[in-house]
């Protein structure tokens, strides 16, 4: 099923639409959508809010049903995909969310854990001192401990991407990960994510409106209007 | 690898880094529990206490009318049939037995209260109950009563004075009787409390209309007979004007009348589906309103790539935890509550394990229900909203 292109390909997307509504109230979001991210590569979408960038993000994260066209993310058609082969999906890819999403009741080193505890066959032992690993990668090796209300938002967010890697992710898509941030914060941030994304040989697909980040990325996909602009450019290797 | 499966307690800290809202469902399930102990406990107290002496009673047969429905409405029968039923070979023993309610005046206030009079040969054995059998030789003497300490205060201190060494007398239908003894057997539905006297004695004290006759018939067995047997037996030898019953079916007999005669059994039955109830819309509330508070987590949970079936599980976990949490002092103030009850009531009401694991399975179910319903919310939890 995989042709030549998606051996190496972590998405690749042709002829993908989608449409919110029905009837007089129909919507068409997505329109056409050719798209390929290769593994390890690091690519920025970027464009106006309304776009559409949300639902190509969400299509990619197999967290809606396609309704038109082809999407295959790791290898796995999504077009036609049930519930339960989205989920086994969804386990490979890490998520990291605008608003961080920990889970309040959990500490730093739990949450980590939870999804630590995705991965298959480990002991309890062995998967929180993956989760510890992680905490300290992200440099957040002091704050096991701690619950999320008593961190800043950059820890946050640092957690959130320890919890994201833990689950040993091929791909990574990550929603505005630096909007709650400040500028400094911000940065540090995806630049944390982006060495440690490359020491993974994972692919990441970062929506961002954010303009002081754009230089981390290997390539900048631009959106407007249901659509992908062409000639996006690729940025020179750092 | 016996950790493989372990995973992060989610529904226990869930439960725990809320404590405000864990108190409040485990005061409600705790009080729909004691709810549910107390009328239960009184339910089945209150059966019991209505065949503390049949189950006392000293016999493997009992006979009597066909028109007694119950132990306050207990119709006399020819003594011969008793003797009669001493000509089958496995019948050892046979003890008359006179039961009628009678007006016994408190001794301090002088007012006068039905209490159950039992009247029985002292020489024969009446109830299997050592302090009975002992002092029975005192009501020899006529005019002398064993009083039960247990009947209810309303009868006047007869226990106390009789501790303290007074000489107890009352008056019974004109008679004057002196306790020769205490005995406790406990008061129930029907009578607020007991005496036993002597046949002679008895025979002065009963209503003119029940003096023909006698109540209640026990037959002991020889060793190694079948009661059912002998019973069908006899049954079938006697004429119809009296009834055979093993003891069993004798307590049955007697409770089934309070179950089935009053709104006894309904009452505290619909009382303790009340306390179920109330307990259901409690932790349907607490664990919907928790389900609600952390929809966005569960929904990054479902994003992560856990399965609806893992929060599913999250939710009947809290049940599970809110249960066991709230059974515990369910039952110690029951325990307690109990102790009051058996104070002030002199009723028999225990923590017996079958009403303990009774009440466990419905704060279970109770619990466990609730979750289910709202597990429903859980369904609201779309994790393509959380982009």
């Amino acid at each position: 099923m995989a042709d030549h292109r998606s051996a190496h390909s972590v998405i690749v997307a042709r002829g993908l639409c989608h449409a919110y509504g029905r009837g007089s109230t129909r919507r068409q979001v997505l329109q056409s959508i050719e798209f390929t991210v290769a593994s390890g590569e690091i690519v920025l979408l970027t464009g106006p809010s309304g776009c559409g960038k949300t639902t190509l993000l969400t299509l990619i994260g197999a967290l809606r049903s396609v309704q038109q066209g082809e999407l295959e993310v790791l290898g796995v058609p999504l077009q036609s995909a049930d519930r339960e082969r989205r989920r086994r999906v969804r386990r490979r890819i890490g998520m990291i969310f605008q608003g961080h999403n920990l889970l309040r009741c959990l500490t730093a080193e739990q949450n980590v854990q939870m999804g630590a505890d995705l991965l298959p066959g480990l002991a309890y032992r062995q998967r929180r001192a993956i989760a510890r690993q992680w905490l300290q990668a992200v440099g957040l090796g002091e704050h096991l401990r701690q619950f999320p209300h008593d961190l800043s938002g950059g820890q946050k967010q640092r957690v959130a991407i320890a919890r994201a890697l833990a689950a040993r992710p091929r791909l990574l898509l990550a929603d505005e990960p630096t909007a709650a941030l400040d500028g400094r914060t911000g940065r540090e941030v995806v630049e944390l994510l982006r060495q440690l994304a490359r020491e993974q040989g994972c692919g990441v697909l970062m929506v961002t409106h954010d303009p002081r980040i754009l230089d981390v990325a290997d390539r900048l996909v631009t959106m407007e209007d249901g659509r992908l602009l062409a000639g996006t450019l690729r940025q020179s290797e750092r | 690898m016996p950790w493989a499966r372990r995973r992060i307690p989610l529904a226990w800290l869930l439960l725990v880094r809320q404590p405000v809202r864990l108190a409040i469902a485990l005061a409600g399930i705790g009080f729909a529990g004691i709810l549910m102990f107390m009328q239960l406990g009184f339910r089945d107290g209150l059966f019991d206490a209505s065949v503390v002496i049949h189950r006392l009673f000293d016999a493997d047969l009992v006979l009597v009318s066909p028109r007694t429905m119950s132990s306050i409405s207990m119709a006399p029968f020819p003594e011969g049939r008793l003797v009669q039923s001493l000509a089958d070979p496995e019948v050892a023993a046979m003890t008359p037995v006179q039961w009628e309610f009678v007006l016994w005046r408190n001794p301090e206030t002088r007012r006068t209260r039905s209490i159950l009079a039992l009247g029985f040969d002292p020489e024969d054995p009446l109830l299997s109950d050592p302090s009975v059998q002992r002092q029975a030789p005192l009501l020899r003497l006529p005019g002398r009563v064993l009083f039960d300490e247990r009947s209810r205060p309303e009868f006047g201190p007869v226990a106390a004075w009789f501790r303290a060494g007074r000489s107890v007398q009352s008056e019974v239908s004109g008679q004057r009787l002196r306790v020769a003894g205490l005995v406790a057997l406990g008061p129930s539905f029907g009578a607020d409390g007991n005496m036993l006297v002597s046949r002679e004695t008895f025979r002065t004290i009963a209503p003119p209309g029940s003096r023909g006759g006698i109540q209640l018939g026990l037959l002991r067995l020889r060793q190694g007979a079948d009661p059912a047997r002998v019973q069908q037996r006899l049954d079938d030898q006697l004429p119809s004007d009296v009834k055979v019953y093993t003891k069993e079916q004798f307590i049955e007999f007697e409770k089934t009348y309070w179950r089935t005669s009053t709104a006894i059994g309904f009452i505290f039955t619909l009382g303790a589906a009340m306390g179920f109830v109330v307990g259901c819309v409690i932790v349907y509330q607490i664990l919907y309103g928790d389900v609600s508070d952390h929809l966005p987590e569960y929904a990054t949970l479902m994003a992560m790539g856990y399965g609806l079936a893992d929060l599913l599980g999250v939710v009947a976990r809290e049940g599970l935890l809110l249960a066991l949490l709230g059974y515990i002092p369910a039952y110690a103030v029951a325990q307690g509550l109990y102790a009051l009850i058996r104070d002030s009531t002199r009723l028999p009401v225990l923590m017996d394990p079958q009403r303990a694991g009774l009440v466990f399975l419905l704060i279970l179910s109770m619990c466990l229900f609730s979750a289910l319903l709202a597990m429903r919310r859980l369904a609201d939890a779309d994790p393509a909203d959380i982009f």
